[in-house]
């Protein structure tokens, strides 16, 4: 059951957008002949009965884009990150290679688990974290900073290792606490529009805001590709773009709270495919 | 549902964002650039055919494409952009098919227009309606 | 020379004589368009990938020129026919005067 909660001169919806080109689908998504599922049962934790991949939400164009790698905009943003992931950084005079010898097809797996508790570790790690604990203990070069260009293109190509296969993220044990966090932060009202994460992806998704059409705000798809901004965007990017939009005072990308929050997002969609890198508006 | 007063003037200042260009300078650039073009042919409809999103998801990034068979050179004008020039192509001959897809970048709601010169000197226009919408939550 | 410009292609690796086939390109490119102004107000110059061409065994295919208006990473898809095996050519001239080039061998059988 949807609520509509959202003030009205942030609801009202464009007349000419009905209907057409915002209908959500239900198509799968084939990527250079495989096909990815974009829809799931949705956890029984969930209020709602199916969790849906953006990609369902965004127009006939911009779905084609994700089709084909070369059409991806994204596989730019790889393809620079293979040539880092090929050159050596810092004092050790390693790159990725020298160490992962079978190359990032050796990461496959691992997107669909994160964010997750590492026990080595003592914490839960998102992709940004592994990325940075080889660059520092293993290569003895500068950790890189997280949603700029460098790190989301490999984040980027270390997901794309996952792609097709099923998020998976635990939500309990060691991270059971920071879940609830997580929890709390995406159904608290915040900002001067005074709005949750959950009034428009959980009360409002599949209604237009302005000319938007809101998706579910999964992110099985990140790092994405943009039309907006032409380059791959990482999740707690995006979270922190979002906070600015309801004119709220973003918390800091790797925050405790934005750690908590990607990790109860990433479990919303518990079912989904990982799709990145995908192609959004 | 019910619309107050201030709901009716929000969308339509929106609305009004999205549509409003100063068309009358734009249209006259896009004229000089099509007479140019032209060579001191008359330009007419059809023989050419332009594909464009109905409405452009985004305004940054717009699939267009353009099929002119037997043309030997098509130009691409965006003519509620303040510079209508888009793209250019001359076709060589080993090209496969007078026709080629790109990617560009539309100001606002406009129409596109692809021109085709054909070997005997003609030209052919099309013209498709792109509606460019604003973001959502202005993000 | 623009930092990390990267030129892709997609070309089929072979081909019927005289059947023509689909081939793509993108070049990795901000395309500063000319019309954005800096955070003080001052214009940002152009800086854009204005000519691209693509030419098989010497003969030309296709010759675009380009405009602030072709978005971020040029994309370009056009079609082309050949009747003998060679090697295509592809080529992108810079406002700044930098030439990027990638080149794709076929057969045809």
């Amino acid at each position: 059951m949807k609520k509509f909660t959202l003030s009205a001169t942030v609801a009202v919806s464009l007349a000419f957008f009905a209907g057409t080109a915002s209908a959500q689908v239900t198509d799968a998504l084939v990527v250079d002949g495989t096909a990815i599922s974009t829809s799931a049962p949705a956890s029984d934790w969930l209020d709602i009965d199916q969790v849906l991949s953006g990609w369902s939400f965004r127009t006939v164009e911009t779905r084609a884009l994700q089709t084909d790698d070369f059409d991806n905009p994204g596989m730019i943003f790889v393809d620079q990150a293979i040539d880092d992931w090929n050159t050596a950084d810092g004092t050790e005079g390693k790159s990725c290679a020298s160490c992962h010898t079978n190359g990032p097809e050796e990461f496959a797996g691992l997107r669909a688990e994160l964010p997750r508790w590492d026990e080595e570790q003592g914490m839960l790690m998102n992709m940004e974290d592994y990325i940075n604990l080889s660059r520092v203990e293993h290569m003895g070069a500068e950790p890189w900073k997280w949603a700029k260009p460098r790190m989301n293109a490999m984040v980027a190509l270390l997901s794309l290792q996952s792609r097709g296969m099923e998020i998976n993220v635990a939500i309990d044990g060691p991270v059971a606490d920071t879940w609830e966090q997580g929890r709390e932060i995406y159904y608290t009202r915040v900002g001067q529009l005074d709005m949750s994460c959950a009034n428009c992806h959980e009360d409002n998704y599949g209604n237009m805001i302005r000319a938007d059409h809101l998706s579910q705000g999964q992110i099985n798809g990140f790092p994405t590709y943009r039309l907006k901004n032409a380059k791959l965007n990482s999740t707690q990017g995006r979270f922190s773009g979002c906070m600015k939009n309801i004119r709220a005072e973003p918390f800091a990308v790797g925050s405790e709270e934005f750690r908590a929050l990607e990790l109860y997002v990433a479990s919303r969609g518990n079912g989904l495919s990982v799709e990145s890198p995908s192609v959004r508006n | 549902m019910q619309f107050t007063r201030r709901d009716t003037l929000v969308m339509g200042a929106g609305a009004a964002v999205a549509t409003f260009m100063p068309l009358q300078v734009f249209a006259d650039a896009t004229e000089d650039v099509s007479a140019e073009f032209a060579m001191g042919e008359a330009i007419t409809d059809g023989g050419v055919e332009l594909t464009a999103p109905e409405i452009a998801e985004n305004g940054n990034t717009v699939p267009i494409s353009v099929n002119a068979p037997g043309a030997i050179a098509v130009l691409i004008l965006a003519t509620g952009n303040p510079s209508p020039k888009v793209i250019g192509f001359n076709f060589g001959p080993r090209a496969g098919g007078q026709t080629a897809s790109t990617r560009c970048r539309l100001a606002g709601t406009q129409d596109v227009v692809a021109l085709a010169k054909m070997a005997d000197g003609s030209v052919k226009r099309a013209s498709a309606t792109v509606k460019v919408t604003i973001g959502g939550c202005g993000g | 020379m623009a930092d990390n410009v990267k030129p892709r292609v997609r070309v089929p690796r072979s081909a019927a004589a005289g059947e023509a086939f689909e081939i793509k390109t993108l070049i990795s490119h901000k395309m500063e368009s000319g019309q954005r102004k800096d955070s003080d107000g001052n214009p940002i110059p152009r800086s854009i990938i204005n000519h691209f061409s693509c030419d098989f065994n010497g003969e030309n295919v296709i010759q675009a020129a380009l405009e602030g208006a072709i978005s971020t990473n040029p994309y370009i898809q056009f079609e082309a026919s050949i009747e003998e095996s060679g090697t295509f050519t592809f080529t992108w001239q810079d406002d700044d005067g930098s030439e990027y080039t990638d080149s794709k061998d076929i057969t045809v059988g």
